[in-house]
């Protein structure tokens, strides 16, 4: 069992999402008494009862007059059994791509409904997001049941509805009231009919482990270090997979393989590294690897074409005639999408890319299946990619840009005239090659 | 049951040994901030405070660049008013680890007599700490600043991308933060712009201590508890290094023995009563603490969302 678990959180305004985390922090004594002390003042000053959980949470001066949480928040708190990491984003609809970034990285989500409306059309949604971005295992929290004389119908259609919704994902159900506390730390005399574990005993135990430690072995080059002639290193975080001295690698997109030498760190060569560890790796031979290639065991889609679930997050709608800066990995290429996409928007679009990628489906890999999309003209974040599965080569003329028109899209697409030389003298390199 | 809870939390927080497989977790993932920076920025720079959060920032870029040496020079923005004992470690410690150091001090502001007592601490932060900052940011040309704030010291904080963007005038926006969805960090700015990296986003307080311990990075002494000459105020125990520092009436040195939680400038940060001489002492302090560590900050508590204003105006 992992010592870290990363959870994200998400419900409807009013659900009382903030509130249940601000008694987790409380409870599990995340919370200091000095930050008590001046919530506890703010909530004099607006009026509200004695602690008003909420103000843990809501950090910012606009969410604290507005009452509503507007972006996403990272908390940190510990129990006997683990240490968590929780993004709690917000519930409000125009801030859907907060949920998408929270869930990114999550690896288990919490949704919050209140017990006297059910399911709404806002927990769907939320699951939906969740789901797409690759989160299994659901704790379902069915709160204010206090406002419902712990009704054990309520609860039950709530489950079942929601079990319905993420199919194929694990879900774990509880009827809680985060004001009182009813099953968040300890189990509810008030809620004899149920058997579960509250919400924080079934947090500290979940089985999350290892999905990406399983699978194929996969480490983006981040950085080659050759900081003296006899040392040259591959510097990355393992995306996936474990990797020994003595075992074969291929470099993509070029194909070409050799063994693990060593695994070179600070603390010392090591014998092991596997999924998550950021190590550098030096190989037999001296081929040519640089940034944003991808060091594997096994063979791995390579390709300029592939569809793609994208989650859109800008006010600026995706224009399908527009080129947009991929980040994947750690490569950035132009890229072109066939959709249009407004904010809040979730498609599966075709994506094609400018150079080759090296890439696996999200669903097999997070990290190799995942990319964000930039809007080189406001450099904002403008959308997130999961990958479905690699698109045929179109090979007719027409789905090919000649050079000239693409030499002229990447110099419009420039913000700068240093940036516009630069963009074409790589792209005539890349055409000449 | 409730008690018994506590009891356990305590046990395993406080015992560094059992969490070693949450520290590989965060170093690796700070180490993949790093290497990001220094692959995507021409000219990175660590913004080097000598506290214990730059202190465990300095060990994770000699780990993230080995057998390399650290490819970006140290920038300590010196307000003249720390302590002693701060600037002596400063210069023996980033000597031994090789790094390069540059400081900076906004030196018309203090030859115009700047001092908290004399100008407010808010106008005496804002000329030798953002002043000073901004300056040496620009005069360096640095494209990427790190700094070692952590989400868990305060609620603005808790906000705070790893890549945080800033304008020309190093200024925060926090409606226009940039999503960053899994480890995917978006590197591109416009001439002038920059932004601040915060590689130990995610390590709380207590992650700092045990990684210390678990590593034996050196730290500035005066986070050890030992006798020590001070002025008692209130709850708050200054060390009057300062000449400036003015003696209240029947006001007298008093030693006590205490240690920083936090470190800053002399005037301005309070020293906590305490018995915790080692790192594990420290850490057990910590866990049974009822005080979050900048509650001795006076420059946090000057009015209600203080630091979020900083932070908007250029500061960390």
């Amino acid at each position: 069992m992992s010592g870290l678990l990363r959870i994200c959180t998400a419900g409807s305004v009013d659900d009382g999402k903030s509130t249940l985390i601000g008694r987790l922090l409380y409870d599990s004594r995340g919370v200091y008494e000095d930050q008590v002390r001046s919530v506890q003042a703010a909530s004099h000053n607006r009026g509200a009862g004695p602690i008003d959980f909420s103000l843990f949470t809501d950090g910012l001066r606009a969410e604290r007059e507005q009452g509503i949480t507007i972006d996403v928040a990272y908390r940190y708190f510990a129990t006997a059994r683990r240490k968590f990491i929780l993004a709690d984003t917000p519930g409000h609809e125009q801030y859907t791509r907060n949920m998408a970034t929270g869930a990114s990285t999550s690896d288990v989500a919490i949704l919050l409904v209140d017990a006297r409306h059910g399911i709404r059309e806002q927990t769907r949604r939320h699951a939906r997001i969740a789901q797409l971005l690759g989160i299994a295992s659901f704790v379902l929290a069915v709160n204010k049941m206090d406002l419902v004389d712990f009704d054990r119908g309520a609860f039950e259609q709530c489950r079942d509805e929601f079990a319905k919704l993420v199919e194929g994902a694990t879900v774990h159900a509880i009827p809680i009231s985060a004001l009182d506390g009813d099953n968040v730390i300890v189990a509810s005399e008030r809620t004899p009919w149920f058997r579960g574990p509250g919400l924080l005993p079934y947090l500290e135990t979940v089985d999350v482990a290892g999905r990406a430690e399983r699978a194929a072995f996969r480490l983006p080059v981040q950085l080659v270090l050759r900081p003296t002639h006899d040392f040259r290193g591959y510097a990355g975080r393992i995306a996936s997979g474990t990797i020994r001295p003595g075992d074969r690698l291929t470099a993509w997109p070029s194909g070409v393989s050799t063994r693990v030498a060593r695994i070179a760190t600070w603390d010392g060569d090591l014998d092991r590294a596997s999924a998550g560890m950021s190590v550098t790796l030096v190989l037999e031979d001296e081929i040519d690897v640089s940034r944003g290639d991808v060091l594997a065991t096994d063979v791995i889609e390579v390709g300029r074409r592939f569809s793609a679930d994208v989650v859109w997050m800008d006010e600026r709608p995706l224009n399908p005639g527009r080129p947009y800066l991929l980040k994947h990995t750690t490569r950035v290429v132009a890229a072109e999408l066939d959709q249009p996409l407004a904010l809040n928007d979730i498609g599966r679009v075709a994506v094609t890319t400018a150079s080759p990628l090296v890439f696996d489906s999200y669903a097999d890999n997070r990290s190799t299946g995942s990319f964000v999309l930039i809007d080189p003209a406001t450099n904002f974040t403008a959308g997130a990619g999961m990958i479905a599965e690699a698109l045929p080569e179109e090979t007719s003329d027409a789905a090919y840009l000649s050079g000239a028109e693409r030499i002229a899209r990447a110099a419009r697409a420039a913000t700068s005239d240093a940036e516009a030389v630069e963009a074409v003298r790589r792209l005539v390199e890349e055409i000449l090659r | 049951m409730h008690g018994t809870l506590e009891h356990e939390v305590d046990e395993r927080v406080a015992n560094p040994a059992i969490n070693l497989d949450h520290l590989r977790a965060l170093e690796a993932e700070s180490i993949h901030i790093l290497r990001e920076v220094v692959a995507e920025f021409a000219r990175p720079v660590m913004l080097y405070s000598i506290g214990k959060d730059s202190s465990v920032l300095l060990r994770l870029a000699q780990k993230a660049f080995y057998p390399g040496p650290i490819p970006f020079p140290l920038l300590h923005i010196d307000t003249t008013y720390k302590f002693r004992e701060m600037i002596e470690f400063r210069d023996r410690y980033t000597a031994e680890v090789g790094a390069r150091l540059i400081v900076h001090t906004n030196r018309e502001a203090i030859d115009e007599g700047t001092q908290p007592f004399a100008v407010g601490t808010q106008r005496c932060c804002g000329l030798l700490k953002t002043k000073a900052l901004l300056d040496a940011l620009q005069q360096g040309e640095f494209d990427a600043a790190f700094g070692g704030a952590r989400r868990d010291e305060e609620r603005s904080r808790a906000k705070e991308r790893i890549f945080s963007l800033r304008d020309a005038r190093g200024q925060w926006d926090p409606k226009r933060q940039r999503p960053e969805l899994w480890h995917l960090l978006n590197s591109r700015i416009r001439p002038g712009e920059s932004i601040r990296v915060f590689p130990l986003s995610n390590w709380t307080e207590i992650d700092v201590w045990h990684y210390i311990h678990a590593e034996r990075i050196p730290v500035v002494p005066l986070y050890f508890a030992r006798e020590r000459d001070v002025l008692v105020r209130g709850h708050s125990l200054i060390v009057p290094e300062q000449p400036f520092v003015p003696l209240l009436p029947g006001e007298r040195l008093e030693r006590v023995k205490c240690r920083m939680r936090s470190l800053g400038c002399s005037p301005c940060t309070g020293a906590v009563r305490s018995d915790a001489d080692t790192v594990p002492k420290i850490i057990r302090e910590l866990v049974a603490a009822k005080h979050s560590e900048r509650q001795l900050r006076v420059i946090d508590h000057d009015q209600d969302g203080s630091m979020e204003l900083k932070k908007r105006e250029g500061y960390f």
